[in-house]
């Protein structure tokens, strides 16, 4: 399997036993979706064979897969979002009646049991959109897990999920193993790979480095066999004399809210600050940077930027006052998937500009190959489009849209959120680093440890509502115990 | 021999390639039939002047193919940013005529025989033609850009309210224009030029110019590949896909001029009639896909013209007025598989496995 300019998989082999969770580990553009999606039958392989219980099989869609025994469950959730979620749970299997005609009310109930026998709490007639995407994501397994299958992938599930979800994924892929099934569990978190996993396999650059047992690979020589390099010392980037004195204020909100979203917060931001929205999923984190860049139109309260009262009603407005906002949804909201990776750069900072101040070629291509080399973007050529890129790389790419506006105050939205370990520190070095330039950065982030590295100021959101801050004694715990809350220990 | 290989291979990756070639078909199956038939070989391509006019079968292609090859222009951009197709063009194409032979004529009056009996200046009639299309072309944009309906839903209102309006403003009669001004549209000669050709040339000229030098051919194609993404990064959708239904109504409008000159009549039940469906399928024709996003504003006119080759091919070769729609639907799905996500798929797994099988080889 190849793509643009790199071989995406060379010479791998793989084997996964039965009743076990098997960690497939690597950094972005490793491999691993790549290996995935040949065993999987979405992309066809050239070479080499895939044996399942001894006989040799060849899958030439998800459909074969299925039949085979191989359900997948990928990161981002395959569902249809305006259909019940019952139907989702039975899109292609529906239960029929004698005359052939869908029966809807044995689909219902067996939905209903499905869900209570995986301690999911949906309304199975509910459209599958009217929850969030960690709901989403459980029903995707729950529907991969009733179709009897031998092996069942997991493609990054738990990158949306929060602690106690995962924990119930992993209850439940722990009672699946136990059953016989073979797990394989792609993820990025370390933690979790040492919580659930028996043995890992790691990938790099589309070859094998080796298959270990979970003892015999500790944290750090897992990270190095990843990178193919040690492990560069994440304590490290942010200095002690970052934290002390900060410029005047840059962003004022005062009131802002969003109906059934977010409720009335306050929230000041010094120049050269970086402050983490901290909380659980659905917490209102994005929410919050949402209201305050306009892609969700604030409905109450006062925004000052650098001092002077703000109207926002679009994002475009926003922009020009400098801001930038990476979202949270990579695919939906960020990457324009068609256009190139030079186009993609260049959108914020052309929109900026107006229709009609078209920037010239030749300053397009510098900007392009400036930020392609400064983030250090892995793209055969500017006019790649932007899709053929891995995970990380579009991540990239999105980050140097915002560079290129030279923004003063920068919005990121789980910028690492299914990136490899490697740029997922490259990144919190930017971010350290504007703030160092004297620009204001919001970062959110689901783990605790990433924000702990690179904010001054943490804002705990819960249910909505933003219920404080925590400047001093940032560590996991105390921020953990403010983001529980008062009534839970 | 290998270079020829090769070099056949760089070519057919160029994203014009197919509009292209289907054109070069074209042409060679003109030049086989003028073989057969005993003619010059090339007598498809020569041309003749004759009393200061140009003549030859490829400038009536380009001549017929006007009014095809402007609203393609329109719709290329209309599929790009939104994802859907203007199927009020044609009708728009006869309002915006019916307009302007009624505003030249006055209300009821169904011949103008003499310069004395106009009722105000022929480019004054054009020009309201052209801007009532071009509020066509707004009220659809709004329905598509704010009130989110869907675009071929949206437009089908024109599409049969169009000629309606346009029979009212003619008082359900056939308004003729028998000036030699009115005629010079759509059958006089500019230079040495059939009129329209050099129409359509500057209307595609304009657009170039306009995605040369500003930013629309970036904004449009982000938009219709993503509309929230390119909301975060500061790109009013709204106002760009409204943008591009102002801009296909007004080129319909252009077009609509020109037919209605051809016959130098309003004759809204005829003007423009199916023209939306050749627009529409030129700008497939010309590898844009229909889904929106990415568009190649040259493979579109290239796609109207070749469709119009097509069918003066057809002709040539005696086919029956009335069953040349058979062979020209042939010809389509040809091209049409040809260019196929699923055709190029192949392929391009075709040439994997062979690289795959090379490196394995070697190794």
């Amino acid at each position: 399997m190849t793509f643009p300019g790199v071989k995406a998989l060379q010479n791998v082999d793989f084997t996964l036993r039965e009743g076990e969770i098997h960690a497939l580990m690597g950094e972005n553009g490793a491999g691993k979706s790549t290996l995935i999606k040949c065993l999987t039958g979405v992309n066809d392989f050239e070479q080499g064979e895939i044996q399942m219980e001894g006989k040799s099989i060849r899958n030439h869609s998800t459909l074969d897969a299925q039949k085979n025994g191989i359900s997948t469950v990928y990161q981002e959730v395959n569902l249809c979002p305006n259909l019940s979620v019952a139907e989702n749970l039975f899109i292609g299997r529906e239960p029929l009646t004698k005359i052939g005609v869908i029966n809807r009310k044995a689909m219902m109930n067996r939905a209903r049991e499905l869900m209570q026998k995986l301690d999911i709490q949906v309304d199975v007639t509910k459209t599958l959109d009217s929850y969030s995407i960690a709901i989403q994501q459980m029903i995707a397994i729950a529907r991969a897990v009733d179709m009897e299958c031998k092996v069942l992938i997991l493609d990054e599930p738990t990158s949306s999920l929060d602690d106690k979800e995962v924990e119930k994924l992993f209850t439940l892929m722990r009672s699946l193993r136990d059953q016989g099934i073979g797990i394989i569990f792609v993820t990025h978190f370390l933690e979790q790979v040492y919580a659930v996993c028996d043995r890992i396999t790691v990938l790099r650059n589309g070859q094998l480095v080796g298959e270990y047992q979970i003892a015999d690979l500790p944290r750090l020589k897992l990270v190095a066999a990843m990178m193919g390099k040690d492990f560069d010392d994440l304590q490290s980037i942010k200095s002690k004399e970052d934290e002390t004195v900060f410029g005047e204020m840059e962003i004022e909100a005062k009131g802002l809210s969003h109906a059934r979203k977010i409720k009335p917060f306050d929230l000041d931001i010094h120049k050269g600050e970086v402050i983490g929205l901290t909380g659980l999923l659905g917490s209102g984190r994005s929410e919050l940077a949402r209201c305050i860049y306009g892609a969700d139109k604030a409905q109450t309260g006062t925004l000052k930027v650098g001092g002077r009262e703000a109207k926002i009603n679009a994002p475009i407005d926003a922009m020009r006052l400098g801001m930038g906002l990476l979202p949270d949804d990579r695919k939906a909201e960020g990457i324009v998937e068609d256009l190139s990776v030079r186009e993609n750069i260049m959108l914020a900072m052309q929109s900026l500009k107006g229709v009609r101040a078209k920037i010239p070629m030749d300053k397009q291509m510098e900007i392009t190959k400036k930020y392609i080399e400064l983030l250090e973007i892995k793209t055969p050529s500017t006019e790649t489009l932007v899709k053929q890129l891995s995970g990380g790389n579009q991540q990239k790419v999105i980050i140097a849209r915002w560079l290129a506006t030279d923004p003063d105050f920068l919005i990121l939205d789980e910028p690492t959120r299914g990136i490899d370990v490697g740029t997922k520190t490259e990144i919190q070095k930017l971010v350290v680093d504007l703030a160092r330039q004297g620009k204001s950065v919001i970062f959110i982030s689901s783990e605790i440890e990433e924000m702990l590295r690179t904010c001054n100021r943490l804002a705990v959101l819960r249910d909505g509502e933003k219920v404080g801050e925590l400047t001093e004694n940032l560590t996991q715990e105390s921020v953990m115990k403010a983001i529980a809350g008062g009534e839970r220990n | 021999m290998k270079s020829v290989k090769d070099w056949f291979k760089k070519i057919s990756k160029k994203p014009l390639f197919l509009p292209l070639f289907s054109v070069f078909l074209v042409l060679v199956i003109n030049v086989i039939y003028d073989a057969v038939q005993g003619n010059y070989i090339f007598s498809f391509f020569t041309f003749e002047l004759k009393e200061g006019a140009l003549y030859g079968r490829i400038v009536d292609i380009l001549n017929r193919g006007s009014e095809a090859a402007i609203l393609a222009i329109g719709m290329t951009l209309v599929v790009s940013s939104s994802g859907g197709t203007d199927i009020s063009v044609g009708s728009v194409m006869s309002l915006a005529g019916s307009l302007c032979c009624m505003l030249l004529a006055g209300f009821g009056v169904t011949h103008v025989r003499g310069p004395e009996e106009l009722q105000m200046p022929i480019w004054v009639g054009a020009v309201a033609g052209i801007a009532i299309a071009g509020v066509v072309g707004l009220f659809n944009g709004f329905l598509v850009a704010r009130m989110k309906i869907q675009p071929m839903v949206a437009t089908l209102i024109f599409f049969t309210a169009g000629r309606a309006i346009g029979l009212l403003l003619t008082n359900n009669k056939m308004v003729y224009i028998l000036l030699d001004e009115f005629k010079w549209f759509g059958l006089g000669k500019t230079w040495i030029l059939p009129t329209p050709t050099v129409i359509a040339a500057i209307c595609i000229a304009l657009m170039v110019l306009v995605l040369r030098f500003t930013s629309l051919g970036m904004y449009v194609q982000s938009v219709g590949i993503n509309p929230r993404a390119s909301r975060i990064a500061g790109i009013n959708s709204a106002a760009i896909i409204l943008l591009c239904y102002i801009i296909c109504g007004l080129y319909a409008g252009v077009a609509g001029i020109v037919a209605t000159s051809r016959i130098y009549s309003a004759d809204s039940n005829n003007i423009g009639l199916n023209l939306e469906l050749d627009a529409i399928l030129a700008v497939a024709l010309g590898g844009n896909s229909l889904g929106g996003g990415r568009f190649n504003l040259a493979g579109s006119i290239i796609g109207a013209y070749t469709i119009q080759a097509i069918t003066t091919t057809m002709y040539a070769l005696g086919v029956a007025k009335a069953q040349a729609p058979v062979y020209k639907a042939i010809i389509v799905i040809l091209i049409v598989v040809v260019q196929s996500p699923a055709v190029k798929a192949y392929f391009a797994h075709r040439k994997a496995q062979k690289e795959s099988l090379a490196i394995a080889g070697r190794s």
